[in-house]
C-alpha cells in the first residue's frame, strides 16, 4: 500500500458512490477543456458503479478466457499474478513507477498494477508469458538473451513487454527514439545498456 | 604417468572460457517463467500486509488487533512490537496481517488501532554541530602516520575541501520477503529472497524452535540484493508465525516504502580534508576528519582505508565521527564503503590537480606509486585515456568552451579484494554422459549457474547446455554466501577441481579399455581424443561407470592458481552541465577493469556495464530524504527515490582489461569493482566543465546551482 497516512478510501466501508460523487465535480470542473467522448456523463458514470461485492470477471489472457471472482477493487495485476499464476508481470512500486508489471492491452503498453480487472472485460490481454510458446521464442526474448539484456531478471519480464509493444509501434526505432520510448521502466541492476543494443539490432539501428 | 595438476587449461586451449556465452536461464528470465520468492503461488496461499511507523522515534501506546481479526478474509495477525516497545526509526514494523487476498489484508492493516508516544529524535546525518548538540555523535578513532604538520608546511601546494556522500539504499526491485509453508508441525519451506541459501535455515530454525535439519530453504532467482539479503529477518520469522497460525502458506514481501526505510541502506560520510603535495606533484599529507550515519548504531564509512587507493601517502591524519540518526539501520552496499571512500578522496586530489593547474590525470599517474598496484592502473589508465581521447579533449577546471551548457572530464580509480569464497559442490556424472552438479549457491544476476556450466563443459569438452546446475537449495552442498565478489572464484575453483578429478578417473578407464595412454588423452566436442584422434565418444565413455553415477566433490579456495584475489580499475566521465537548470548529463563513461582469468566476457562486461549505472545513480540522482520535522523517509518510492532511466546513461564504454599476466592469476571476483569510481569520476567531471566542486553527492540540479551560486572551488 502507498505509503501515507491511511485516508480509508479503498476499505470494505469505502463507498464508490462517494467516490464518483467526487469524481463526477471534478469531471464537471475539468469537462470545458475536456469534451472528447472520455467526458464522463452521469449516465456512464451510473453504468459504472459495482458493488463493493465479490464479481465475476471474464478476462481473455494469452488467447484463453478465464472466469475469475474478484472484488472489483482488484488489479489486473493481482488477478494475473496471484489468481491465475502469471506471474511474469511483477509488483515493484504500488504506484506502478517502475514498469514491472508491463503488459499488453489490445496490443498496448499497459500497467497492470494501474488497471482494475473489472475494466479489461472484453479486452485481449498479453502477458509476457506469450512470448515464449515451446521452442517458439519472441525475438524480443531471444534479443534480450542474446545481449544479455538482464542481471537478476525481475525487472525483465515488463522490459521485454515494454520492448516489444514500442518495437511493434516504431519498428525503424533510433538510438534517440529508443532512450525516449523505453523510458517508462526502471531496472536496478543497470541492464540498459544490453536492452538498448537488443532493441536496435531488432530495429536494424533505424536504418 | 605424468603428474596430473589442478590447473587451468591453457589460454589458446580454451573453446569457452573467455569468450561470450550467453546465460543458460536467460530465456527463463527474459520470459518470465523464472520464479522468485514473490512469484510463489502454492494452493491456498494468504497474502501479508504490513503496519508500519511513520516517524522518527517513539513507544507504542496503545494497539488493538482485535478489529482486524475480524476482519472478513483475515486468518492470522502477528505483532512484532507491542504496547510499551520503543519504536526508533521511519518504517519500523508494528503488526502484519495475514489474509485471503492483499486488499483484504490491507483491510486488515486499516483496521488496527495503535497510538504512540511520540519521542525526541535525530535524522540529520551531515549537520555535525548539530548532531553533536543534541549529544548524537561519538568518536569512531584517529590515528596518524608520519609528520602531517612538518609537510603541510613544506608543500608547494596545499588543498582544503568539504566533500561528501548521502546516504542511499538498497533499492531490491524484488523486495525483501519469502513464502513459509508448514509441512506439519515441525517441517518448515521457505521461498526466501537471499543471498545466502546455504546460510539462512539456521537463523529460521532458532527463533522458530525447530532443528535445523527441518527447514528447507529454496531460491532459485532473486531480484536484486546487492548486500542486502543475507538474513532470515524479522519479517521472515513473522512470515513463518503467520502460515503457522493460520494453517495455510504466507507470502510477505516488504511494500515499496519499508523496503525502503527498513531493509538496508549504504552509510553516509561528509569530510573535511586538507591535502598536500610537493612542486613535482607528489602527494605529501593527508589531514581528514570525516563523520556521517549508519542508522541508529552511529557508525560511518570506515576510518582505515582512508585516503583511499593512496595508502602509500607518507604523512597522514585521519579521524572519524560517528552520528547515531533514528533512521534505517545499514546493511552492506555493493563494494562496502568504497564508492563512499574514494568519493571522498579522488575529488580531494582532483581539486589539487586543479590548485596546480595541471591535468588530474597526470596528478594520479605521477602518484600511482602510492597505490598498491602501479602498473596495472598504469596501463589501465593509458587504455581509458585513448578511450575517451582525454588528452585531446582535456581543458583546465572550467576552462571550457560553451556558454550555458559546460563540458568537462574526470577520472578516479578504485581497488578490491574479490577472493573466492568457501564453496563446496558434488558433480555427478551418470552412465549415460549426462552431467550436473549440485551446490547451495545462488545467481545474484552474476551468472552463476551460466560460470559454473562453462567451467565443467570446458573441462569435459561438452557444450554448456549439456550440464544441468543444480543450485537454490539448502539441502545442496554448502556454498559461500553470495556477497563481497567472492562467488564465480567460489563456484568455479570447485567446479575444476571436481571436474578434473572425474576427468581423470575417466580417462584411467578409457585407458585401459582402449589400451591407450592416458597422458595422452583430451576431452573435446564431446569425444575423447588420444593425441588428436579419436577414441571414444563422451557418452562411450561415461558408460565405462558401470550401473551407477561417478559423484566427485569439490571444495575451495585452495592454493592451486585457480582462482586469486586484489583487483584495480580505473574509469572516467564525460559529461556536461546547463549551468541554468543544473542539470548534469552524461555523454561518456569509460571503464578499464580487470579480474583476473575471466569465466564468461558478456556476463563479465554486464557486471561492469552495471556498476557504471548504479554509479550514475548515486552519482546524480538517488539519496534517501530524511524530513527533520517528522523524522520521516519522504521520498520512500520509485516516484521520489530518483534512479536513473535508459536515456540518463550516455555511451558506456567497457574494456576488460586481460593480458595473459592477469588470465595466468586465476579467477577474481568482479561483482563490486566496478560500482566504486564512478561517482568520485563523474563529481571530478562536473568539476571539471564548471570550475566549481559541487561537494556533495549526488549532484542533483540543486546542489549543482546553490554551488554554482556559491562560486567556491
Amino acid at each position: 500500500m502507498r505509503d501515507r497516512n491511511d485516508q480509508n478510501r479503498t476499505g470494505p466501508d469505502f463507498n464508490r458512490r462517494d467516490f464518483l460523487k467526487g469524481s463526477a465535480a471534478a469531471a464537471t470542473a475539468t469537462a470545458i477543456a475536456t469534451q472528447g467522448p472520455d467526458t464522463a456523463s452521469a449516465a456512464n458514470l451510473k453504468a459504472n458503479v459495482f458493488a463493493a461485492t465479490v464479481t465475476k470477471v471474464t478476462l481473455s489472457v494469452n488467447g484463453k478466457t478465464h472466469n475469475v471472482e474478484v472484488e472489483p477493487r482488484v488489479t489486473l495485476l493481482h488477478v494475473l499474478r496471484n489468481i491465475l499464476n502469471l506471474t511474469g508481470c511483477k509488483e515493484v512500486d504500488e504506484r506502478s513507477a517502475d514498469g514491472a508489471d508491463t503488459v499488453m492491452i489490445d496490443g498496448k503498453a499497459v500497467l497492470a498494477g494501474s488497471r482494475l480487472a473489472i475494466e479489461c472485460e472484453g479486452k485481449q490481454i498479453r502477458t509476457v508469458e506469450s512470448l515464449r510458446q515451446g521452442a517458439e521464442v519472441d525475438e524480443v526474448v531471444a534479443g534480450f538473451v542474446k545481449h544479455d539484456a538482464m542481471q537478476c531478471g525481475f525487472c525483465t519480464p515488463g522490459f521485454v513487454v515494454a520492448t516489444r509493444v514500442f518495437l511493434n509501434q516504431n519498428p525503424k526505432a533510433s538510438l534517440a527514439d529508443i532512450r525516449k520510448g523505453l523510458g517508462g521502466n526502471i531496472c536496478r541492476c543497470g541492464t540498459y545498456q544490453g536492452i538498448t543494443m537488443c532493441a536496435l539490432d531488432i530495429s536494424k539501428g533505424g536504418k | 604417468m605424468a603428474e596430473r595438476k589442478v590447473a587451468w587449461k591453457a589460454r589458446k586451449d580454451n573453446s569457452l572460457i573467455g569468450s561470450d556465452i550467453t546465460r543458460i536461464d536467460g530465456l527463463d528470465k527474459a520470459s518470465g517463467q523464472a520464479k522468485y520468492a514473490a512469484d510463489i503461488n502454492t494452493t491456498g496461499t494468504l497474502f501479508a500486509r504490513l503496519l508500519t511507523f511513520k516517524g522518527g522515534a517513539a513507544v507504542v501506546k496503545t494497539l488493538d488487533t482485535s478489529e482486524a481479526e475480524k476482519t472478513s478474509g483475515v486468518r492470522a495477525v502477528h505483532v512484532f512490537n507491542d504496547v510499551g516497545k520503543e519504536l526508533r526509526w521511519d518504517g519500523t514494523i508494528v503488526a502484519a496481517v495475514a489474509a485471503d487476498t492483499p486488499e483484504q489484508a490491507e483491510d486488515g492493516v486499516r483496521a488496527i488501532q495503535v497510538s504512540y508516544e511520540t519521542k525526541p529524535h535525530w535524522v540529520d546525518e551531515e549537520d555535525l554541530p548539530g548532531a553533536t548538540k543534541a549529544m548524537r555523535t561519538k568518536p569512531l578513532g584517529d590515528n596518524q602516520k608520519g609528520d602531517v604538520a612538518a609537510a603541510l608546511k613544506a608543500a608547494k601546494y596545499v588543498h582544503t575541501g568539504y566533500y561528501g556522500v548521502t546516504t542511499i539504499t538498497h533499492m531490491c526491485l524484488e523486495p525483501h520477503g519469502s513464502h513459509c509453508e508448514w509441512d506439519g508441525e515441525d517441517k518448515l519451506n521457505v521461498h526466501l529472497s537471499t543471498q545466502n541459501v546455504s546460510g539462512t535455515g539456521g537463523q529460521f530454525a532458532g527463533p522458530l524452535g525447530l532443528d535445523a535439519s527441518n527447514v528447507s530453504i529454496t531460491c532459485n532467482y532473486i531480484g536484486g540484493g546487492f548486500g542486502s539479503k543475507f538474513a532470515a529477518d524479522q519479517w521472515g520469522i513473522a512470515c513463518a508465525e503467520l502460515a503457522k497460525k493460520a494453517g495455510k502458506p504466507v507470502r510477505l514481501m516488504l511494500d515499496r516504502a519499508t523496503e525502503l526505510k527498513i531493509a538496508g541502506t549504504r552509510p553516509s560520510g561528509f569530510i573535511e580534508v586538507t591535502i598536500a603535495a610537493d612542486a613535482k606533484g607528489n602527494i605529501t599529507a593527508w589531514d581528514s576528519h570525516h563523520w556521517g550515519s549508519s542508522g541508529i548504531a552511529g557508525s560511518t564509512i570506515s576510518l582505515g582505508q582512508l585516503p583511499y587507493c593512496f595508502d602509500g601517502i607518507p604523512n597522514r591524519n585521519r579521524k572519524a565521527t560517528g552520528i547515531s540518526t533514528n533512521t534505517g539501520p545499514n546493511r552492506a552496499w555493493r563494494a562496502p564503503p568504497h564508492p563512499q571512500l574514494c568519493a571522498v578522496t579522488d575529488v580531494a586530489i582532483d581539486d589539487l590537480a586543479a590548485k596546480m593547474e595541471t591535468d588530474s590525470y597526470d596528478i594520479f599517474m605521477k602518484n600511482l606509486d602510492k597505490t598498491p598496484k602501479p602498473d596495472v592502473y598504469a596501463e589501465e589508465m593509458k587504455i581509458g585515456e585513448k578511450l575517451m581521447d582525454w588528452k585531446a579533449k582535456w581543458h583546465a577546471h572550467g576552462k571550457g568552451a560553451g556558454q550555458s551548457v559546460k563540458r568537462g572530464l574526470g577520472m578516479a580509480i578504485h581497488r578490491w579484494g574479490g577472493r573466492a569464497g568457501a564453496t563446496t559442490c558434488t558433480v555427478k556424472i551418470h552412465p549415460d554422459g549426462a552431467v550436473e552438479t549440485f551446490l547451495g549457491s545462488q545467481d545474484l544476476g552474476t551468472g552463476t549457474r551460466t560460470v559454473i556450466a562453462i567451467t565443467l563443459a570446458e573441462t569435459f569438452g561438452l557444450g554448456v547446455d549439456d550440464v544441468k546446475v543444480n543450485l537454490g537449495n539448502n539441502s545442496y552442498p554448502k556454498a559461500n554466501p553470495s556477497g563481497g565478489s567472492i562467488t564465480v572464484g567460489g563456484v568455479t575453483g570447485p567446479h575444476r577441481r571436481a571436474g578434473l578429478e572425474a576427468l581423470w578417473k575417466i580417462y584411467d578407464l578409457v585407458a585401459a579399455k582402449y589400451k591407450v595412454n592416458a597422458d595422452s588423452l583430451a576431452a573435446k566436442d564431446g569425444k575423447i581424443l588420444s593425441d588428436g584422434k579419436t577414441v571414444c565418444s563422451w557418452k562411450q565413455a561415461c558408460g565405462l561407470l558401470g550401473p551407477m553415477p561417478l559423484e566427485v566433490q569439490g571444495t575451495g579456495p585452495k592454493n592451486d592458481g585457480l582462482t586469486d584475489q586484489g583487483v584495480a580499475g580505473v574509469q572516467m566521465a564525460d559529461v556536461s552541465v546547463d549551468i541554468e537548470t543544473g542539470i548534469v548529463k552524461i555523454h561518456k563513461l569509460v571503464a578499464v577493469q580487470d579480474c583476473g582469468l575471466i569465466i564468461d566476457e558478456l556476463t563479465a562486461r554486464s557486471q561492469v556495464y552495471g556498476g557504471l549505472i548504479m554509479g550514475i545513480a548515486y552519482a546524480l540522482s538517488e539519496e534517501r530524504v530524511m524530513d527533520n520535522r517528522t523524522g520521516r523517509f519522504i521520498n520512500a518510492d520509485l516516484e521520489n527515490y530518483k534512479l536513473p532511466r535508459i536515456g540518463d546513461i550516455g555511451e558506456l564504454v567497457v574494456h576488460m582489461y586481460q593480458p595473459d599476466s592477469e588470465y595466468e592469476r586465476g579467477v577474481v571476483g568482479l561483482g563490486e569493482p566496478p560500482v566504486i569510481s564512478t561517482g568520485a569520476a563523474i563529481s571530478n567531471a562536473v568539476a571539471n566543465a564548471t570550475g566549481i566542486r559541487v561537494p556533495v553527492l549526488p549532484l542533483t540540479p540543486q546542489r549543482v546551482l546553490e554551488a554554482l551560486k556559491g562560486g567556491q572551488a
